[in-house]
């Protein structure tokens, strides 16, 4: 019996958090055993990919209670590649929070709170059940508002209060959409659900609480009219927390689209039309919001919005190859927008300044590390060979097949303003004359740290950009990868089968 | 009883709906309060109530026989009431935080971050 392996990312969290908080005054301590605990973590998520990919679809029934009665938890092809991508994040800003983060905010209980974040995570890929990731989202927000105020600064607090009203407000939605779903059918089960929700008469109830579950995820995700909170509160707390929220979080709300839309909601053209259209806005206002701000992580947080749209799309498109662009994209965009923000986060440890007014000679002064941050600021924009360029391939030939002129157009558009987008900050930050920034009192430049913590800040960079390049060179294999995710998600049978038990083709493992 | 619920329902929406628009963090706070009670009586009624009879079979039969009470929807309302609870105690110490550190009231007024820094 190998089913329980699936859950050992999730249980490793667990005891990384309470082990953490038993040494809580120890911060040396804790830098040793999160940055070690997830090191362990990719091992796992590694040997959980492995398994998926060989075995096929693997289910754990908590307290054996078959499947639509108990909760399960189903680790098919792109929950494990997604557990996979946050264990590598998570070990990246781990790392790195051990060099950024002040010893001030460690000492409130950073690390086991960021361990119980990805916990959350973890658990949201996982589960194969509604209301559990309900409740998983749960978890995942309560420690993103302690993330995002620990330390307390003025910005800080007005960020995480909007953060705060529109992630609950988006909590309060998505449970609304639960209570309907369970009325109209009776079921938590997610593979339950799509057997009984295919077979419901009323398709106007179907209809609206799909709207609810889109409005739910989708401020979670930051699509279009839904994002505003994200640019107002993600450059206000430190750069290693903006990091796992920016690769990680707003994924977690695309995650759960995919999830519900091909599962649920499938085969229902007026949802399909409103995610096309919502993408398209999203790729464009996102894009023309990034080309006015002057803060370096203000500038990246638009451009997480705009590039969620390229997901979006082809969730809208929904073919086969227009759901593995959006797989491509994000395995590409949570590992580079997890490294902008960590490299915002080295430039402000530099200069003391994320404002790109003040920012300049950068590359006069550190060579090394502008090539090093340029890798991923250009796999973002997505010159070829590298990775952001990949998906785009699918994405438009999935819109040439279904004559959809508008996405090509905002595709386009998107990914030529990023590029002028790019050029600005490449522009304003590594090429521009040194500027004179006034020098901060009780604050360490990086200049003044220990080589370890040099080192501990500089490395998560480079393995996320190794990664990065891997993606990009070695598209082949993550092309196999997000065709076969795509393939499960366009032919949901095969999943409903493996949690339901029906059918033949379940692997006895 | 149904339709007194329903109603109460809507009203704990509408006025929640209400409060979060109001620009004093307090009457966000309560709107986050009345909107979540909302989602949780809504759970307990499309969960359809039945009155009177516990969801036990009885020991000389194999199967339910008539409708019986659901237990999920109660499960799922002390799990999110519970989740609720933690998210609302946040939210207090938050503003009050927020509030000593702003000095404002004013969700109009919280806008030091949207000028470059």
């Amino acid at each position: 019996m190998t089913e329980q392996i699936i859950l050992y990312p999730l249980l490793l969290q667990l005891f990384l958090s309470i082990v953490l908080m038993f040494s809580w005054n120890n911060i040396g301590l804790q830098r040793i055993i999160s940055i070690s605990g997830s090191a362990i973590n990719i091992a796992l998520s590694i040997w959980v990919f492995i398994l998926v990919w060989n075995n096929g679809t693997m289910i754990l029934e908590a307290g054996n209670w078959e499947a639509p009665f108990g909760i399960v938890f189903v680790a098919d092809t792109l929950s494990a590649v997604l557990v996979l991508l946050t264990a590598i994040s998570g070990f990246a800003v781990s790392m790195f929070s051990a060099a950024s983060i002040i010893p001030a905010r460690l000492k409130f209980g950073y690390f086991p709170i960021f361990h119980f974040l990805i916990l959350g995570l973890n658990g949201a890929f996982l589960t194969g059940d509604i209301f559990n990731l309900y409740v998983w989202f749960e978890i995942i927000i309560i420690s993103s508002f302690v993330l995002i105020t620990l330390g307390g600064e003025k910005a800080q607090l007005e960020g995480a209060v909007k953060y705060f009203t529109l992630n609950i407000l988006a909590s309060m939605i998505f449970l609304t959409a639960v209570a309907v779903i369970y009325g109209l059918t009776g079921s938590l089960n997610m593979a339950d659900l799509s057997i009984k929700m295919a077979a419901l008469e009323n398709r106007g109830l179907v209809e609206i609480t799909g709207i609810l579950f889109l409005v739910a995820f989708g401020i979670k995700a930051a699509i279009f009219p839904l994002y505003f909170w994200l640019p107002a509160s993600y450059h206000t707390p430190p750069s290693a927390v903006s990091a796992i929220f920016g690769g990680l979080l707003t994924k977690l709300g695309v995650y759960a689209l995919l999830r519900t839309f091909t599962l649920i909601f499938t085969d229902n053209v007026f949802l399909q039309d409103v995610l096309l259209v919502l993408a398209i806005l999203t790729l464009v206002s996102g894009g023309l919001g990034a080309l006015i701000q002057n803060n370096l992580r203000k500038v990246f947080s638009y451009l997480i919005i705009c590039h969620i749209g390229y997901m979006i799309l082809g969730l809208g498109l929904f073919t086969e190859i227009a759901i593995a662009g959006t797989i491509f994209y994000l395995i590409h965009d949570i590992i580079v927008k997890t490294n902008l923000f960590m490299a915002s986060g080295l430039i402000y440890r530099i200069t003391g300044t994320n404002n790109m007014k003040l920012l300049g000679g950068l590359y006069a002064n550190y060579p090394k590390i502008s090539l090093l941050i340029a890798i991923p600021l250009f796999t973002l924009v997505g010159i070829p060979p590298l990775s952001g360029f990949w998906p785009k391939i699918s994405l438009i030939t999935a819109s040439v097949n279904e004559a959809s002129w508008w996405s090509i157009g905002a595709i386009i558009f998107a990914s030529l303003i990023t590029m002028i987008i790019i050029a600005k900050v490449w522009a304003q930050v590594f090429w521009k004359d040194k500027q004179e920034i006034p020098k901060k009192l009780n604050f360490r430049y990086f200049d003044e740290l220990t080589g370890l913590r040099k080192t501990q800040m500089v490395f998560p960079i480079v393995f996320l950009s190794l990664i990065s390049l891997y993606i990009g060179f070695g598209a082949e294999h993550i092309q196999q990868v997000s065709s076969r995710v795509a393939s499960e998600l366009m032919n949901n049978q095969q999943y409903i089968d493996a949690v339901l038990k029906t059918g033949q083709d379940v692997t006895p493992l | 009883m149904e339709i007194v619920l329903a109603i109460m329902i809507g009203v704990l929406y509408a006025a929640g709906i209400y409060m979060i628009l109001r620009r004093s963090m307090v009457k966000l706070i309560i709107g986050i309060i009345l909107l979540g009670n909302g989602a949780n009586l809504l759970i307990f009624i499309l969960g359809r109530i039945t009155k009177g009879s516990p969801p036990l079979i009885p020991g000389d039969l194999s199967t339910f026989t008539e409708a019986y009470a659901d237990p999920v929807p109660q499960a799922l309302i002390l799990t999110a009431i519970v989740i609720g609870f933690g998210l609302q105690s946040f939210a207090i110490v938050l503003i009050k935080r927020a509030y000593k550190v702003v000095g404002t009231d004013d969700l109009d007024e919280m806008n030091a971050i949207d000028q470059d820094s």
